[in-house]
């Protein structure tokens, strides 16, 4: 049959959706455990996701009891006190050994003033590159351009993917013993640095098979970036001022708590200039080297952020420096359905850093630490599956129907509209930021509308099916945010309720969602820990 | 936004076609194209992998401008992010070597200014 030859059928051991950090940690771990590998991304491995054209500074501190305690300390009120600590203990140690190990595979960390290599952040392009190299020294299959658009599964869990390659348009089929989605996160097409390659398609993928999610109301991470760049670098703004048109300061402005009153000026209509003057003069060149890229786009404007004032926004990152993401349910990264583990972004990091951003340090850490801990749980998986494995009768999950190309039923240009449907729910500060039970409830109620459109339609295995299908995964993420944000009649970590100003300890508890048609959410009790000193 | 494929230096590689995490480009006839601009994520991505400098991305994120090959090569715009990082032929050392965190690091602790 023609579309038999067309189409790319593998069998492997672990299948690994998604190839940042977490997805080429997870390849690598479990063929270091013996397992056969296939790894899928939808861009490039090496230089798609949001690390791969910037960097990220890591949560590497050294095995000394006090400055455990102190890096554990530093996000848990912050977060809202929904972190753990032995997540945080195990994250901690696996980022140490997988920074040193990133050392010995040739990166090139610069070294300090005694000659020892710094190992506290990574260069995205230098990082992820290395990351490809050792992909493949490791026998891992890697598909790029191929982004998975539905998992298989039978009733014994979860048993490979779906999905096309956007350049050949020829389909592909892998079954695997056990599927790590490491999708990252959903910044739902705002163009923050490396973001548009992240819409959320692992969480519906994942929901699709059943899983849950976690945290979904920590999902409204917004980034200060020029307004006319999509460099979503925000550590240096720790060193701005921020003016109006005239010359006035802009009083409260600042890069962390006072990002509303950005915010707030801007929905006013009332745009807000920084420049870096509280930068001191010898402190200049070395910003310039530690994040280069964050002064890329001012070098091609003419720019000199030091002293000239520059237009700001506030760029929404979702759930990428936010913290929500599947479930987890155990500390293999294994969700709620066997056979699938998720990890990085796509996962949720409220085991770490609670509901306060994980940007700046955790996050990183936690892509690569989730990422081994997932390759190490699915190979395991795996082994443990054995006989089974010949005998699957694997079924397609997706919602919509996927398709042959042309007997597709959305127009390119309905696509773009949903897109813009979704857009138009999730980034108005005043819906997004400031929350409040009624706005909420009036974009719940129009996305559930726009998710009964899109359900009924097929996605055809072409470019724009996939735009297709990313919208309605842009459209989950949102209605899963809202239904969590609805939930929490409070405000902890970066989930703040105009309606509910304060912290309630009787919500000192996670929010789990789920569901397609019909959404849930419940609460879900924090582990309670004895601290051992 | 992806801006420019300067013809006179683009060898047909294919190196963008394939790094370009949105898919921006493609091949025809041997001719490298700007096929779907409007994807671009100005992620500046294919700049740092093009291996003969032939590649502009403006840094417009949200509109697409109008830009010269001679103005540009004037300016030493093109290449200018891949000599940054380090990663043009015969450079001596990497934007990741050359990492000045640690140094950074030693001084806010003792000058940041507090947070607003
Ligand atoms: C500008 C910026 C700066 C940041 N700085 C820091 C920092 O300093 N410290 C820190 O800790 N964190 C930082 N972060 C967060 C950090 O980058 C992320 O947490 C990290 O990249 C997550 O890794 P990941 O592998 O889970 O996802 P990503 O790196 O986003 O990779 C996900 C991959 O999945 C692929 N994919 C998506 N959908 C599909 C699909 N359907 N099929 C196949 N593949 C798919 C994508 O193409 C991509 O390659 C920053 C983020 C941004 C945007
Ligand atoms: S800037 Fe990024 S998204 Fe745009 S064409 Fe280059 S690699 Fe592709
Ligand atoms: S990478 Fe450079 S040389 Fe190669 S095809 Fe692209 S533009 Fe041309």
């Amino acid at each position: 049959m023609a579309i038999q030859e067309q189409a790319q059928h593998l069998k492997t051991d672990v299948l690994v959706i998604g190839g940042g950090p977490a997805g080429t940690w997870a390849a690598v771990t479990a063929a270091a455990k013996g397992a056969r590998v296939v790894l899928a991304d939808k861009g490039y491995c090496g230089s798609s996701g949001a690390t791969a054209p910037s960097g990220t500074g890591v949560w590497y501190v050294k095995p000394d009891e006090r400055l455990r305690e102190e890096a554990k300390a530093s996000r848990y009120d912050m977060g809202g006190r929904l972190a753990e600590h032995r997540w945080m203990n195990r994250v901690l140690d696996r980022t140490y050994a997988n920074m040193n190990q990133l050392a010995g595979w040739g990166y090139p960390f610069p070294l300090d003033d005694e000659g020892n290599q710094h190992r506290r952040s990574l260069q995205g392009p230098e990082y992820m590159r290395l990351m490809r190299k050792v992909v493949r020294k490791a026998g891992v299959t890697i598909l790029d351009h191929s982004p998975a658009l539905e998992l298989l599964a039978d009733e014994h869990g979860v048993g490979g993917a779906a999905g096309v390659n956007t350049q050949t348009g020829i389909p592909w089929t892998v079954e695997a013993g056990a599927v790590v989605i490491a999708t990252g996160g959903c910044a739902f097409l705002s163009k923050a640095l490396g973001c548009n390659v992240l819409t959320g398609d692992g969480y519906l993928m994942a929901a699709e098979a059943g899983a849950n999610l976690s945290g979904m109301e920590f999902s409204n991470a917004y980034a200060i970036c020029p307004t006319f760049s999509s460099v979503t670098k925000t550590a240096y703004y720790s060193y701005a001022s921020f003016y109006y048109e005239d010359g006035t300061i802009v009083e409260g402005a600042g890069s962390k708590r006072g990002r509303s009153v950005i915010a707030r000026n801007l929905m006013e209509g009332r745009q807000v200039y920084a420049v870096l003057d509280q930068a001191p003069e010898h402190l200049k060149p070395l910003l310039r080297v530690g994040q280069t890229n964050f002064f890329l786009p001012f070098d091609r404007r003419g720019i000199d952020p030091f002293t000239d004032p520059f237009p700001v926004t506030l760029r929404l990152e979702g759930t990428v420096r936010g913290t929500g993401g599947i479930r987890l349910a155990d500390e293999f990264c294994a969700t709620d359905v066997p056979g699938l583990y998720a990890a990085g972004d796509a996962a949720t990091r409220e085991l770490i850093c609670g509901g306060f951003t994980g940007g700046g340090s955790h996050n990183a850490a936690w892509a690569m630490s989730s990422g081994s801990f997932a390759g190490e749980g699915a190979a395991a998986y795996v082994k443990k599956l054995g006989a089974h494995d010949g005998s699957r009768n694997l079924e397609r999950k997706s919602t919509q129907p996927i398709v042959e190309e042309g007997k597709g039923s959305v127009k390119p240009s309905r696509a773009a509209e949903w897109v813009q449907a979704v857009q138009d729910e999730v980034k108005p500060y005043d819906r997004n930021l400031f929350r409040t039970g009624e706005v909420m409830t009036q974009s719940l109620n129009r996305l559930n509308g726009l998710w009964n459109e899109q359900r009924e339609q097929a996605i055809e295995h072409t470019v724009d099916g996939v735009k297709a299908r990313e919208a309605a995964a842009m459209t989950a993420t949102a209605r899963w945010m809202y239904t969590s944000a609805l939930a929490r009649t409070e405000s902890r970590g970066m989930h703040k309720r105009s309606d509910f100003a304060g912290m309630d300890d009787n919500q000192h508890y996670r929010l789990i969602t789920g569901g397609l048609d019909q959404l849930w959410v419940r609460p879900e009790q924090v582990r309670k820990e004895v601290v051992v000193h | 936004m992806i801006e420019l494929v300067s013809q006179e230096r683009c060898i047909g590689c294919s190196i963008c076609v394939k790094v370009c995490p949105t898919n921006v480009f493609d091949m025809q006839d041997g001719q490298l194209v700007i096929a779907r601009q409007e994807d671009c994520q100005t992620c500046f991505m294919c700049e740092a992998y093009c291996p003969v400098d032939a590649l502009y991305v403006a840094p417009y994120a949200d509109r697409s401008v109008e830009v010269s090959e001679e103005a540009l090569l004037h300016q030493g715009m093109l290449g200018s992010w891949r000599a940054e990082i380090g990663w043009t032929t015969g450079s001596q050392t990497t934007m990741a070597a050359r990492d000045t965190t640690p140094f950074f690091e030693q001084f806010t602790k003792t000058h940041r200014p507090k947070e607003s």
